[in-house]
């Protein structure tokens, strides 16, 4: 059976991937329906992540205001909802383009910056959507905004109830690390690969990479929109602290994790990242601390994150035959 | 016709002016090469004649157009192929994508190179085609970036330090094949500075002092003159 995966890691993946598609299943099995919203939950958020390393672990852009397209997703749904629109396809056309307009506007200028500017100009980016929202007396300000219903795609599949909610999360997260994956090893994926090196080298080769970079930014801020429409409808409350740079700095933290500029890496890292901070915070309320160590270790110690181990594992059991 | 011209270029790093008012000429379908010392202005050459970096005065005409001020990857798209110096191979990627990643025909050639054409011209690459750019030898390195140039099938293809800490008989190797792209009518500009080596493909030679042509001749002249060698190019 050639069509499985030869490595450890893919087996691994493969296997995580399964147990992702039966979790409603198991987790009614066990009685424990709880997880299953711990799940959903980290599942929207690996949305965010995979958006995220496309740009930051393929791409070499290392972003700290990425969450405000998540904002920008969730808004997408509240907005419409408060004045009772609940059709889901107005909503998802409305995250895609807003995030997508928002993305080309501010990625235009950004991407004219390198390095720690990037990183400052993204942030600075993501606060103005935040003040922004945080100022919208009408849509609740810093209070959030409920959303009474989810989103309904009539003649579709519906998002009520947490299952099938919950196989709308990994369908999208599945399509996402699909398109990743065929985004990155295009032509299109490479030439933003090797911009990541070498962009002087790519551009003496006939690319105009800045245009590149930016068509990779906004593809990525619109998966992103993605995950905020999700979180939108799973929380059915959106406030403007899901936007802040401290979330978006959780993001890069995952992507970190998980391994930078892989494809399963950033799923992995969410789910690793969500596990732990619900474990740790049962444990104490200073989890924070903790928390914060693991990661200066992880940094320190685990270049290439969980992937980066796991393909240990491959290099092993290649040695073994 | 000369395909490529340079008129009294200045090029500055900041306020350090390292082009003194450089001018130079590539026939069409000849070997030009571009000899002289290190730091005196050659490779400065070069990124001034492909946009890398921006020349403060003078001219640049590549078919009788200026292409100076255009963006890298403009004067790329009209067919100025660069083998670095460095190789510069993209580490991040295979050497088939670093072959195909960057492909086009830039000279709308009816026959253009195709990866099938680069394997067969460096046969080597052939058996490395799944490597990363990072695992190949010097030698292995230069063929790919060679082939990675003749992927956007250039009009002029420029190779600065051609062959520069590459071994005797991989140097032999890659001579013979400039030989045989200035025999399929391939412009080119070398730089290099094993001169016997690579006089009998070359046409025209300029030497370079101190960001400016200071000698220009034929083969012949430039072999037989020991003198011009010691006193500029320290052999």
């Amino acid at each position: 059976m050639n069509w499985l995966p030869v490595t450890v890691s893919g087996r691994i993946y493969a296997l995580l991937l399964l147990i992702l598609a039966l979790a409603p299943f198991i987790f009614e099995w066990i009685n424990q329906p709880f997880y299953l919203d711990l799940l959903s939950r980290a599942l929207i958020l690996a949305i965010a992540v995979v958006s995220l390393n496309l740009i930051l672990g393929f791409g070499g852009m290392v972003s700290l205001g990425h969450a405000a397209y998540i904002g920008i997703g969730a808004y997408c749904v509240g907005i419409p909802s408060y004045y009772d629109y609940y059709n889901g396809w107005l909503h998802l056309a409305l995250a895609l383009s807003v995030s997508a307009t928002f993305a080309l506007l501010t990625g235009a200028i950004c991407l004219r910056t390198k390095g720690v500017y990037f990183i400052m100009i993204t942030m600075a980016f993501s606060q103005m959507v935040y003040f922004t929202f945080l100022s919208l007396e009408e849509y609740g300000a810093d209070d959030g905004l409920v959303i009474y219903s989810r989103s309904e795609f009539p003649e579709f599949i519906s998002m009520d109830g947490a299952t099938s909610l919950y196989y709308w999360i990994f369908a999208l997260l599945l399509a996402a690390l699909f398109f990743v994956h065929r985004l990155v090893h295009a032509r299109f994926g490479r030439v933003i690969v090797g911009s990541k090196f070498n962009e002087p080298r790519m551009q003496a080769l006939g690319f105009n990479t800045y245009r590149y970079r930016l068509a990779c930014y906004v593809l990525a801020a619109m998966i992103c929109s993605l995950a905020g429409m999700l979180l939108g409808n799973f929380t059915g409350f959106i406030s403007p602290d899901m936007i802040g740079w401290a979330r978006s700095g959780e993001l890069v933290f995952m992507v970190i994790i998980g391994g930078v500029g892989t494809l399963f890496g950033p799923l992995v890292g969410t789910l690793v990242f969500v596990v732990l901070e619900e474990v740790l915070s049962a444990i104490t309320v200073y989890w924070h601390l903790i928390f914060g160590i693991l990661l200066v270790a992880l940094v320190l110690f685990g270049k290439g994150g969980i992937h980066g181990w796991l393909s240990l594992l491959d290099r092993k059991s290649k040695a073994h035959d | 016709m000369a395909m490529l011209e340079l008129n009294g270029v200045e090029t500055y790093y900041g306020t350090i002016q390292a082009l003194f008012g450089m001018s130079l000429y590539c026939a069409e379908g000849r070997v030009t090469t571009l000899i002289g010392r290190n730091g005196m202005g050659k490779t400065t050459t070069v990124g001034s004649i492909i946009g890398t970096l921006a020349c403060r005065s003078g001219e640049i005409r590549f078919d009788g157009s200026p292409i100076n001020g255009k963006p890298a990857y403009q004067v790329a798209q009209l067919g100025i192929g660069l083998v670095p110096e460095g190789r510069q191979i993209f580490p991040n990627l295979s050497v088939r994508e670093n072959l195909i990643a960057t492909a086009a025909n830039f000279s709308r050639s009816d026959d253009p190179w195709t990866l099938e054409r680069v394997l067969e011209f460096f046969p080597r690459l052939c058996e490395r085609l799944n490597n990363q750019g990072s695992q190949l030898s010097g030698g292995e390195q230069q063929m790919l970036a060679i082939g990675r140039a003749l992927m956007l099938n250039p009009r002029l293809l420029i190779l600065d330090e051609a062959t520069e800490g590459l071994a005797p008989l991989i140097r032999q190797e890659i001579w013979r094949r400039l030989e045989e792209l200035k025999q399929s009518g391939l412009t080119i500009l070398l730089i290099d500075k094993n001169i016997d080596e690579f006089a009998h493909i070359a046409d025209n030679h300029f030497i370079v002092e101190k960001g400016q042509v200071v000698w220009q001749g034929g083969s012949s002249e430039l072999t037989s003159d020991a003198d011009l060698k010691a006193r500029y190019l320290g052999i």
